[in-house]
């Protein structure tokens, strides 16, 4: 006869603040930005399409109205928990070892610990404090009634495309967006990989193979971003 | 040969430590590096000086006593090896070698080299036991259990415990200790029975010694003498999620 246990099992809150509770949702949270990151990185590209295709763009993406609102409001919620969680690792690391070495190197791989791994507090705060200023230049910028605004069959909508390329025809904007967007390769380099371990979903074969298609994916993604304000800064009229 | 070395010498568990200088000369090459220390050692004493403390008992690699940081490295340069059996020729002639202690705040350091690190034996009396009475040793094959199975409890169940793991990680992470243990135990019949409760109370012991949280460096799985792969973390945490939702 098997002997019964009683399971402890934890509530849910004491688990989601755990150790590996902690991962799991820094995870969940950096791959939901991760998403979105990807999808921006694409409607940023219609940019570059024919027409109006980029005004259109937003304008369908604001048309949505609720399912707009609904992913807004799943994001700001994902930016504060993986923040904060951010924070709270990087902070219990610095109580975990009180004396550092005074030599310390990396034994190099199977390791990989890596400049990108080693920087995820830095490149998450510049995102974080790039994330507010990029809000308030185009989000919360100026729109229709500042007179950004053309018609679309008859219909005025909002004129992105003079906004983003006269922001980007600024040195330090097309610039400092560019840095932020390599900061932000870095973040993944290490991240993508990472919430997959954090998930569970990794194993002995996985891990290398993953681990460079990351590689890819966050060369990708930066360079996908990069493009736009190089583009208008060197190359618009 | 000639080697400098520099060693972390602290009194006490509150005194404060410093790194001291000592230069070994006519060190056979063929010497272990705790055999160098003990050269060192004789030296001290016949010069009436306090000799290095630093933990070692098998000598050969299987007893997880020994535990230095080399060189930056935990357990030196040399891969799938613990420190007792890092040989000195790979050092060339007049080469400077820095000796600390596995530093973490969960391995406090009782003198010189030698921390404590019974907060692992807190961590495996959470959990890492199965506590039904499983008898005498079974007929060889009588339990069944598929091959890949056996394979991976016993990669995982390698782990000789010697703390490698949390010294080399940046966050002074336990994940690697405490997940060998949860994979190694998770893969037999004989673990089922503390199944769930077994990775919570670890975990939750891990954390209640001070260790950090792993951001999956991986630095672990680089200087753990057994090569024990982070695959252990990843596997702790789907045994979290079982536990948790199952
Ligand atoms: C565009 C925004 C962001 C994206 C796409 C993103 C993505 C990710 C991903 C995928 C991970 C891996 C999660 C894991 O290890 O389980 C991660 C980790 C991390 N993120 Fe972010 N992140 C973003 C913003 C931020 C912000 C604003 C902060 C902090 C203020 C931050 C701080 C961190 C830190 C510290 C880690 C490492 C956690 C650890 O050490 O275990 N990230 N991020
Ligand atoms: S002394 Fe036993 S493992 Fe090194």
């Amino acid at each position: 006869m098997t002997p019964r246990i009683k399971h402890d099992k934890p509530d849910l809150r004491s688990a989601l603040s755990s150790s590996v509770g902690k991962k799991v949702l820094t995870g969940v949270t950096g791959f939901a930005w991760a998403g979105f990151v990807i999808l921006h990185m694409a409607g940023n590209l219609s940019y570059f399409g024919a027409g109006e295709a980029y005004n259109e763009y937003a304008h369908k993406l604001l048309s949505t109205g609720p399912l707009l609102y609904a992913v807004e409001i799943v994001l700001l919620v994902c930016l504060v928990i993986h923040a904060i969680l951010g924070v709270n690792i990087y902070l219990g690391k610095r109580r975990a070892r009180k004396q550092g070495y005074s030599t310390y190197r990396s034994a190099g791989r199977p390791g990989l610990q890596s400049p990108s791994s080693r920087t995820m507090i830095l490149t998450g705060v510049v995102l974080l404090v790039f994330l507010v200023i990029h809000l308030k230049s185009f989000k919360f910028g100026p729109g229709i009634a500042e007179g950004y605004s053309l018609l679309v069959d008859g219909e005025p909508i909002r004129d992105l495309k003079r906004l983003v390329t006269e922001k980007f025809q600024h040195p330090l904007y097309a610039f400092g967006y560019t840095g932020v967007m390599v900061l932000l390769g870095f973040h993944l380099r290490h991240g993508v990989w990472s919430a997959l371990q954090s998930l569970g979903a990794m194993n002995r074969r996985l891990t290398p193979l993953i681990y460079g298609i990351a590689a890819l994916l966050a060369v990708g993604i930066a360079a996908g971003f990069i493009v736009l304000p190089l583009y208008i800064y060197f190359f618009a009229p | 040969m000639t080697i400098h070395l520099k060693v972390w010498r602290q009194s006490g568990p509150d005194a404060k430590g410093e790194l001291v200088g000592y230069t070994l000369e006519n060190l056979n090459e063929d010497m272990s590096f705790l055999e160098a220390l003990d050269v060192l050692n004789e030296e001290l004493i016949k010069k009436g000086e306090d000799p290095v403390e630093f933990d070692n008992d098998c000598r050969e690699g299987i007893c997880g006593s020994c535990g230095l940081m080399v060189g930056g490295i935990a357990h030196g340069p040399m891969k799938a090896t613990a420190v007792c059996q890092l040989h000195m020729r790979h050092y060339k002639d007049g080469d400077t070698i820095v000796v600390e202690p596995f530093r973490a705040t969960a391995f406090p350091i009782i003198k010189d080299l030698v921390v404590d690190r019974s907060a692992f034996d807190r961590i495996i009396a959470a959990g890492g036991y199965v506590s039904v009475d499983t008898g005498g040793a079974p007929d060889a094959n009588s339990l069944p259990i598929p091959k890949e199975d056996v394979d991976e409890a016993f990669d995982f169940a390698t782990c000789i415990g010697c703390g490698a793991c949390v010294a080399s990680c940046p966050n002074a992470s336990a994940s690697l200790f405490t997940g060998a243990k949860v994979a190694h135990l998770a893969h037999l019949p004989q673990g089922q029975v503390e199944r769930k409760e077994r990775v919570v109370r670890m975990v939750d012991q891990m954390e209640t010694e001070g260790f950090g949280d792993c951001s999956n460096h991986g630095e672990c799985e680089a200087v753990c003498p057994k090569q024990i792969s982070i695959a252990a973390i990843a596997k702790m945490r789907r045994e979290y999620l079982r536990a948790l939702f199952g």
